[in-house]
């Protein structure tokens, strides 16, 4: 029986996260951004078929950077959790919190136990009942997870975009305003101009599912 | 609210496709649905009359608020009518408690189906699922637990509505002008079948639905008419090209006093 080299955990978790932040840092990023009647996520996206952005539950949204298959598996595991639970219990018992919380220990789990980790990003959003301030968790690809608030950013130049946010945002902002915003940061993080985007909203006013797609040329005709 | 732990997510287990209630059965929590052979059901309360009718561009579906258990009333203002999503509606007829969750399970289904896809099942598609569950409680129904739905929507693909109507056994029939079921459906038809018009607007289907109601409730005590001084309604709402729409108490209220005048 041949006896494996030994690698330095230090060594081997280092690994590990180099190899996951490059492949994160090969994809485009996402924002999403606190406005005055809910959340906005915006995220460069050329394809109209493949969505980084997508509802969740009834007030909470996901979105997802890095390898596609790997977010995706993810984000069905997530409505495949949430739907048991608002099933099995009731409908305000999915929050975004625990759901936040499942993808950390997922995404812990298999940075830690996986040959390979998961080379993505994790944003969920959620919009609060009592109007309260809405809540944004970042979840990165060994499990961390972050509570943010008025905005977040998450993908290879998310520090470029929160630095550029830091300036951009405002108290209140309007939706067309919120994704003036976000659009300038991605100019500035970038230093060029989209490709394309792929925008969606959590809303109060869209009902029980506040989650709505929004075509982007709504923005430009304004 | 305190937020659920939840655990890490089971990437592993043998996940089904799209579908919320195989997941369900995946998980170990799908209904049990069977009852001994020699088990004395007991009276449970059951809900009465629902009907659909199609009207110019969309679908009108409507319910009484009765329950009964034997000859008593068991509740006054269920509700028999609920919205499946956006373009489509179940009302139910039989064993409440199990048909109330039927249509619970329904609703997630389709929520899940479009969420975990993107896009929306087709409204045959719907109805299809729809006969599954149906078929599914076929144990229960041989021993007097019968739950039968009506499914009415708003054919996103063909731009009309459309109803449709199931048996026991989870037989799915489409209906070319209106169906209903339940204990007083044969006389709503009846009342239907001379007054019911292809060519009805969306108010008109409405009005027309509750006189059918009233003029049920006549004659079966199972029906439950409008109580006006307690203020009891039937559940009516519309699908059209705009989504689903309940009607309103207020809107309601002048059909309802309209059909208790006219209707002997």
């Amino acid at each position: 029986m041949s006896v494996p080299f030994y690698v330095a955990p230090e060594q081997l978790v280092r690994d590990k996260a180099e190899f996951a932040r490059k492949g994160i840092a090969k994809g485009r990023s996402i924002v999403a951004v606190d406005y005055a009647d809910g959340v906005l996520l915006l995220a460069e996206n050329p394809s109209t078929a493949l969505h980084k952005i997508s509802e969740v539950y009834d007030r909470i949204a996901f979105a997802g950077v890095g390898k596609y298959n790997e977010f995706e598996t993810l984000r069905k595991a997530g409505i495949r959790q949430a739907d048991l639970m608002g099933y099995l219990y009731s409908r305000h018992d999915v929050t975004a919190m625990g759901l936040a919380t499942a993808f950390a220990q997922t995404l812990g789990m298999i940075f830690t136990r996986d040959p390979k980790p998961y080379e993505v990003e994790i944003l969920i959003a959620e919009i609060s009942e009592d109007g309260d301030e809405h809540r944004l968790y970042r979840v990165t690809y060994d499990g961390t997870l972050l509570d943010e608030r008025k905005f977040v950013a998450i993908g290879g130049k998310s520090d470029e975009l929160t630095e550029a946010l830091d300036e951009l945002w405002a108290e209140d902002m309007s939706l067309q305003e919120a994704f003036q915003a976000g659009a300038e940061a991605f100019r500035r993080a970038e230093g060029r101009e989209s490709e394309g985007w792929e925008v969606a909203v959590l809303d109060e006013s869209n009902g029980r599912r506040a989650f709505r797609r929004i075509d982007p040329t709504e923005f430009e005709s304004q | 609210m305190t937020p659920r732990p939840m655990g890490p997510l089971p990437l592993d287990v043998p996940v089904p496709g799209s579908s919320f209630t195989d997941l369900l059965d995946a998980v170990g929590a799908g209904p049990a649905l069977t009852i001994p052979e020699n088990a004395q059901i007991p009276v449970v309360p059951e809900g009465t009359t629902v009907l659909a009718m199609r009207f110019e561009g969309g679908v009108v579906i409507a319910g009484d608020r009765r329950a009964t258990e034997g000859h008593l009333v068991a509740h006054r203002r269920i509700q028999k009518v609920f919205e499946a999503d956006r373009y489509s509606a179940v009302a139910i007829a039989g064993t409440a408690g199990l048909a109330i969750d039927m249509v619970r399970l329904f609703q997630v289904e389709l929520e899940h189906y479009e969420k975990i896809e993107g896009v929306r099942l087709s409204l045959e598609g719907k109805a299809s699922f729809l006969a599954r569950l149906v078929r599914s409680q076929l144990p229960m129904a041989f021993q007097g637990l019968v739950v039968v739905p009506l499914f009415a929507g708003y054919d996103e693909l063909e731009a009309t509505g459309r109803v449709y109507t199931y048996d026991v056994v989870g037989g799915r029939y489409e209906e070319i002008e209106f169906g209903s079921t339940g204990s007083g459906s044969r006389l709503a038809k009846a009342y239907l079948r001379t007054a019911y018009r292809p060519d009805l607007t969306s108010d008109e289907a409405a009005q027309l639905a509750v006189r059918a109601l009233v003029s049920a409730s006549q004659e079966d005590t199972a029906t439950g008419g409008p109580d006006l001084t307690r203020g009891i309604l039937p559940n009516v709402m519309t699908i059209d090209s705009d989504g689903l729409r309940e009607l309103a108490d207020d809107v309601i209220m002048p059909f309802a006093e309209e059909a208790v005048e006219t209707i002997r």
